[in-house]
């Protein structure tokens, strides 16, 4: 077996056991690369069967229109959260960025629909925190994650037993890179978002980030838009979600960039991580994704 | 790909030894990066290990070279040391322990490779380290490798290799070193680009776990991860613990094979009650259902395994009640002497004896780890407290 051959195996093993000994999952589906992989493979672990649980998009209301559109497409019967909505209803203000809102809209929904398992996309070399991150991981019933206390995980059995009120993260993609995730889709020859590949379109620049030109982002003092060849590296918010400089338009010239990449795709375009070091490990403690 | 388990500690130089691996084969990126003296904090996670300059918890480093793609199961050397250990090298086709060459063997080097024995770790690689502080000295790694080699001896492990190395120079870590003309092995990273991956499993006896039970109109499909061994259609299988006969009829995925550890779904020849915790087995090669385990544990949990105590014991797919007979020993991993004991309390290794509420299927551990092992589980906590090895 090739390592992608070791990793699908591993993930469907994973997506399996959650099935098995878990209520009532569903799975966290936000129109990125992560996120189709991760929607593919459980088709794929209960082949020729339906999958067993709902797929649900935490949905900001500042997304890409693009990814909108292509969620919409390829999963008609989704599940949406929207934070929009814990606007209106007074659970959280409204923010520049809606990032950590998700966290409370997310919180909700899962209380609301009474999930017991949440599988996510996240892998282990996105950042640092979650390099130490189990893949089934344990949430109270304030949805926090506990670094100290993590269940030991040994061989493939994993321990998802919850009480009333609490649930697991599931990340079945823990041991994926970034290339994997890439390799894996040309492999399998997955749609993506169209905004993953080089296109035109008008953007300006603030610290040091190539930002799209959108109502949710209105421009400051001496921020001149423009238009540029960019491609996105990570789909996120379009309020924290950074472009790259690119005219890969095609799936083999993407790949090419990011095999020759120097820096992280976080580091390169979120600027929710780059608040502090520890940012991402903040966010998750609370029950960020 | 290969699954690295680096056991050593603080002191042994394992973490600069990992930031070394990372930024010579030019695994890290730019913002990954800081000065040369950070080397040893990249993999610090969280805000607590920083803060304290403590590692914590096992991390998972990925990396690539043009040759191999690498998983390192960095395991903390610090309190807690058995438990993490444990963890990383469940997993792990290959051990490093480091040793530093001043020191020679120490009671933690005696731990590791005692724990990379036990947990069945394919291969085992020591390190020694800081050549450049015993002047590069051929004498002086001779003596360390013949101290290994007598512990390994007696722990049952063979074919041990040795690189000198210094982490914090990048001797014979990823290039092969000037300094020790005399050495005429491979780098670090060339050897673990060469090592055999994967345990073998495929060739082994067929075990097929049943996970989920897939319902297609009116067909049903067995999914699961082949354990071991490989899988025909028209193969004779045994449905255990019942022992009711059946065969293969179709695999899911299409072909006429499917082989260890791949995750599948099959269709059988007879409408049978198969369902999750099943194992599906041939008839010649068969384990047998048991109702009572003797097994290896490395206790995991804060508080202490007494015998009389009721668990829950989960064992491939299948998850039974079980009762702490008897503790037989509790093993002192630095001197591998037995000692009788009462209980066995956090970071413990023992022998011990589990009656169990219904039967369970499984091989010994060092036949086959994916069907030997399992886990013990405190169900008024729901939390992992134990790893069991079957004997």
């Amino acid at each position: 077996m090739d390592h992608l051959e070791q990793l699908e195996a591993e993930a469907i093993h994973i997506i399996r056991e959650v099935a098995a000994e878990l209520e009532k999952p569903v799975l966290l589906f936000s129109g990125g690369k992560d996120s189709i992989v991760l929607l593919h493979l459980a088709r794929k672990a209960f082949r020729p069967g339906d999958i067993p649980f709902p797929v649900m998009h935490v949905d900001t209301g500042h997304n890409f229109p693009e990814v909108i559109d292509f969620r919409d497409r390829v999963v008609p019967d989704v599940l949406v959260a929207s934070v929009q909505e814990s606007i209106d209803r007074g659970r959280v203000r409204d923010e520049p960025s809606r990032n950590q809102l998700q966290t409370t809209t997310l919180l909700d929904a899962i209380s609301e629909h009474g999930f017991d398992a949440a599988f996510g996309g996240a892998r282990r070399d996105e950042e640092r925190s979650r390099a130490k991150e189990r893949v089934f991981s344990f949430r109270d019933d304030f949805g926090q994650w506990d670094p100290r206390r993590q269940r030991p995980e040994l061989w493939d059995l994993y321990n998802g037993r919850v009480r009333r009120g609490e649930h697991v993260r599931v990340f079945p993609l823990s041991n994926w890179t970034e290339l994997d995730v890439w390799e894996y889709i040309r492999v399998e020859a997955l749609e993506l978002p169209p905004i993953y590949f080089a296109h035109s379109r008008p953007v300006f620049e603030r610290d040091g980030m190539l930002y799209a030109v959108s109502d949710f982002l209105p421009l400051r003092d001496g921020e001149e838009p423009f238009e540029e060849s960019v491609r996105y590296r990570t789909v996120g918010d379009m309020t924290c979600t950074g472009a790259v400089r690119s005219r890969a338009a095609t799936f083999d010239a993407v790949v090419a960039e990011i095999a020759a990449t120097r820096i992280t795709e976080r580091g390169e375009t979120r600027a929710d991580d780059r608040v502090s070091e520890a940012a991402m490990e903040d966010r998750k403690r609370v029950g960020y994704f | 790909m290969l699954r690295v388990a680096t056991a050593g500690s603080v002191d042994d130089g394992k973490s600069t030894l990992i930031g070394r691996l990372l930024h010579d084969s030019k695994s890290l990126m730019a913002d990954e990066i800081g000065t040369a003296a950070d080397l040893a904090r990249l993999t610090d996670g969280l805000r607590a290990e920083r803060e304290q300059g403590i590692t914590i918890d096992v991390a998972y480093r990925h990396f690539a070279t043009p040759r191999r793609r690498f998983v390192l199961h960095d395991c903390p050397g610090h309190a807690q040391y058995t438990r993490n250990m444990a963890t990383g090298a469940s997993t792990a086709d290959i051990a490093l322990v480091l040793v530093d060459a001043r020191r020679g063997m120490t009671e933690q080097s005696r731990r590791h490779l005692a724990i990379a024995a036990l947990l069945g770790v394919p291969g085992v690689t020591v390190l020694v380290n800081k050549m450049d502080l015993v002047g590069y000295e051929e004498e002086r790694f001779d003596a360390v490798v013949r101290e290994v080699i007598d512990w390994s001896a007696r722990l049952g492990l063979q074919d041990v290799a040795f690189i000198p190395v210094s982490a914090l120079h990048g001797d014979n870590v990823v290039e092969r070193s000037s300094a020790m003309p005399w050495y005429g092995g491979e780098s670090l990273l060339e050897h673990l680009e060469a090592a055999p991956a994967g345990n073998g499993a495929a060739d082994g006896p067929a075990r097929l776990p049943i996970q989920y039970v897939i319902r297609n109109g009116d067909e049903r499909w067995y999914a699961g991860r082949l354990a071991g061994g490989t899988l025909e259609i028209g193969d004779e299988l045994l449905v255990l613990p019942s022992g009711t006969r059946t065969r293969v009829r179709a695999f899911e995925h299409g072909g006429d094979t499917a082989a260890a550890p791949r995750s599948i779904a099959v269709a059988l020849t007879d409408e049978l009650d198969v369902g999750r915790g099943d194992l599906l087995a041939r008839p010649a090669e068969a384990p047998e259902p048991v109702r009572e385990l003797s097994a290896t544990v490395c206790w995991l949990g804060d508080e202490p395994a007494r015998p009389g105590a009721r668990y829950l014991i989960k064992h491939t797919t299948r998850s039974v009640p079980a009762k702490l007979d008897a503790i037989e020993h509790r093993l002192d991993v630095t001197t591998l002497e037995h000692e009788p004991a009462d209980e066995l309390e956090l970071n413990a290794l023992g022998r011990v004896r589990f009656r169990l509420g219904h039967e369970l299927v499984p091989d010994p551990y060092d036949q086959l780890r994916a069907t030997g092992a399992f886990i013990v589980v405190d169900e008024t906590t729901n939390d992992t407290v134990g790893a069991g090895m079957v004997a």
